[in-house]
């Protein structure tokens, strides 16, 4: 048997190194973090917002048009994923005991695991080269793929959450099960749905692979969602592999403005879920 | 005759039966929606890359000659950057990841395991892209002034460690992925290490183990298969993983066996050719790495599920 001396030791070494394990872990994210800050900051103005995006060589504009766009594609795919993923999850979480819950149940994960840019490659196939057209809403398709498996999966989870004794009481009071469903049991679990939402939107709005050669990009204001439209992330892309300087300025720029948006969505989605857990 | 009870009782309940019937059929389309997407997913790119695949057959993987032009195209160097740059990724990764996650889930004061994990997850928000430009500005000239000179003069003598030194290349890829899978692993390892019993770690201190023993005897030996698919769920992540290491790993499709020299990986090439790709067997070429990317990260990603479940089965 080891000394209690020599055990202890090491004991101690482990677990230093399991908190230097942590330490590194997180090192990366203070510092992208921080040099997205300090870099990004000093382009931040007025007209970053506003503007459209200046002809090469010409100092200035904005990204207004890739702001928009990013909204306007997330808010699609959103409107496109979150209803398909939220009554997937019903189906899971209320009837799907049985052979074809588990075959989706599966689907849904391993379709989390699909690279994203396969992802784009298929809405290509499936959109782009059937309008022959790039398109926001060809980019909003991809995206919802992406975010499905995530609702799907919390929704289901949610839900499965929820007391078996208030669905009883709802059918017991005569209210039909679908009724019961989506105004008892549904209502219930809304605040960590709505947290596993805004998670997946976080996700996806971060997402550029997937918008290469759906949404493509556009250095102009796109006039309808069947044309193509740009986005903070391909922008981002586009001006960092430039050569530019001016242009790389932009690009941490949009990097600060992108990742204050998924932050403030990831934040406040466990915020949603804490006020939840509290009054509960 | 019926009476007016009996007849409106069952009309009342059928009417009631119908609308839940609808209910649950249309969650149930909408389910199996999930599964036809995929399904479509695998047919659509197999479609695509259906010339690819009857032009070249094992030559497309075995090839290391991609050159449009003459619309010859072996995929050889970007499965090789591929795979090299993720198990590079997972060298660097997985100790780490094991590390963190045994502190999140064994050793952390129960005050600190909260703000710790959300850390680590806000790890995994930080879009890809912005990685990417901070790997391009920040991470390279980094590894190319400091890094790759030390690894030269002290490690020099191994193939690995030669050449000139460019900050762009396996290294910078390899790091990028390894910051990018870290959390994946780390929060899976986690899940997995919260579902061993207590009653194992109680046993293991109450014979007078420490802290580190219990997690080596009971804990590690419990979660085991469950960790190995956590590593493999971040195996399948780096394997996708498209646009840092784009951004990053230098883009030329040269096999090398120095860390230092550029590289290409199968997502990269995607992202990179595809608007680009004029004829139909360039696209068709293109196609078909990423329905080999789909069909291996579909294969790890089941492989993984599977042995994440043994331990850790959700719901």
């Amino acid at each position: 048997m080891d000394s209690y001396q020599y055990r202890r030791t090491r004991d101690l070494s482990i677990r230093a190194a399991c908190v230097a394990a942590v330490a590194v872990a997180i090192v990366p994210l203070a510092l992208v973090l921080t040099y997205v800050t300090i870099q990004g900051i000093s382009g931040l103005n007025w007209s970053f917002f506003t503007q459209l995006p200046k002809p090469v060589g010409e100092t200035g504009g904005g990204m207004a048009n890739a702001i928009f766009g990013t909204l306007e594609i997330v808010g699609l795919a959103s409107a496109i994923g979150v209803p398909i993923g939220i009554f997937a999850g019903i189906y899971l979480a209320e009837f799907g005991n049985n052979r074809l819950g588990k075959t989706v149940r599966f689907a849904a994960d391993v379709m989390s695991g699909v690279p994203s840019i396969t992802v784009g490659l298929f809405v290509y196939g499936i959109i782009v080269l059937r309008t022959r057209q790039f398109s926001a809403w060809a980019g909003a398709v991809a995206l919802a793929v992406l975010m499905l498996p995530t609702v799907t999966r919390t929704s289901e989870e949610l839900l499965r959450l929820v007391p078996d004794a208030l669905r009883e009481a709802a059918l017991g009071l005569g209210v039909s099960r679908w009724r019961a469903t989506l105004r008892i049991v549904l209502r219930t679990a809304a605040p960590g749905i709505a947290t596993g939402v805004m998670l997946a939107v976080a996700r996806v709005a971060g997402e550029t692979a997937p918008l290469l050669f759906t949404a493509f990009g556009n250095r102009f204001w796109a006039t309808s969602i069947n044309q193509p439209t740009a986005s903070l992330p391909v922008q981002i892309y586009t001006y960092a592999v430039s050569p530019y300087d001016d242009w790389h300025q932009q690009a941490w720029t949009a990097a600060l403005v992108l990742v204050v948006l998924v932050l403030l969505l990831n934040v406040s989605a466990r915020w949603v879920l804490r006020q939840r857990v509290r009054t509960s | 005759m019926d009476t007016p009870q009996s007849r409106l009782g069952p009309l009342h309940r059928s009417r009631r039966h119908r609308g839940d019937a609808l209910f649950k059929g249309l969650t149930a389309a909408f389910a199996v929606l999930i599964v036809v997407i995929l399904a479509d997913m695998a047919l659509e790119m197999a479609r695509t890359s259906r010339a690819s695949l009857a032009h070249f057959g094992w030559r497309f993987i075995r090839s290391t000659n991609w050159d449009p032009v003459r619309e010859q195209f072996g995929a050889l160097p970007f499965i090789y950057g591929t795979v090299v740059s993720s198990l590079l990724a997972l060298i660097l990764a997985v100790p780490i990841s094991m590390g963190a996650s045994i502190w999140l889930s064994e050793l952390a004061p129960v005050w600190l395991k909260t703000p710790a994990g959300f850390l680590i997850e806000l790890l995994a928000a930080v879009p890809s892209v912005v990685y990417g430009l901070w790997g391009i500005f920040v991470l390279c000239p980094f590894l190319r002034n400091v890094v790759e000179p030390l690894l030269g003069k002290t490690l020099g003598s191994l193939p690995l460690f030669q050449g000139p030194h460019q900050g762009f290349g396996m290294l910078a890829g390899g790091i990028i992925l390894a910051i990018m899978i870290t959390p994946t692993i780390t929060s899976v390892s986690r899940e997995v290490m919260k579902a061993v019993p207590n009653v194992l770690r109680e046993g293991s201190f109450a014979l007078g183990a420490t802290r580190s023993e219990v997690v080596r005897m009971a804990v590690l030996p419990y979660a085991r298969s469950g960790l190995v698919g956590a590593v493999i769920l971040g195996l399948g992540r780096a394997l996708g993983e498209t646009m840092a290491i784009t951004m990053v790993i230098g883009n030329r499709s040269e096999i090398s066996a120095s860390l230092f020299s550029p590289s290409y990986t199968m997502a990269s090439v995607i992202a990179n050719e595809f608007t680009e790709a004029t004829g139909d067997l360039y696209l068709a070429a293109l196609a078909e790495i990423g329905l080999l990317l789909f069909v291996v990260t579909v294969a790890l990603n089941i492989v993984a599920r599977l042995l994440v479940w043994r331990v850790a089965r959700p719901t």
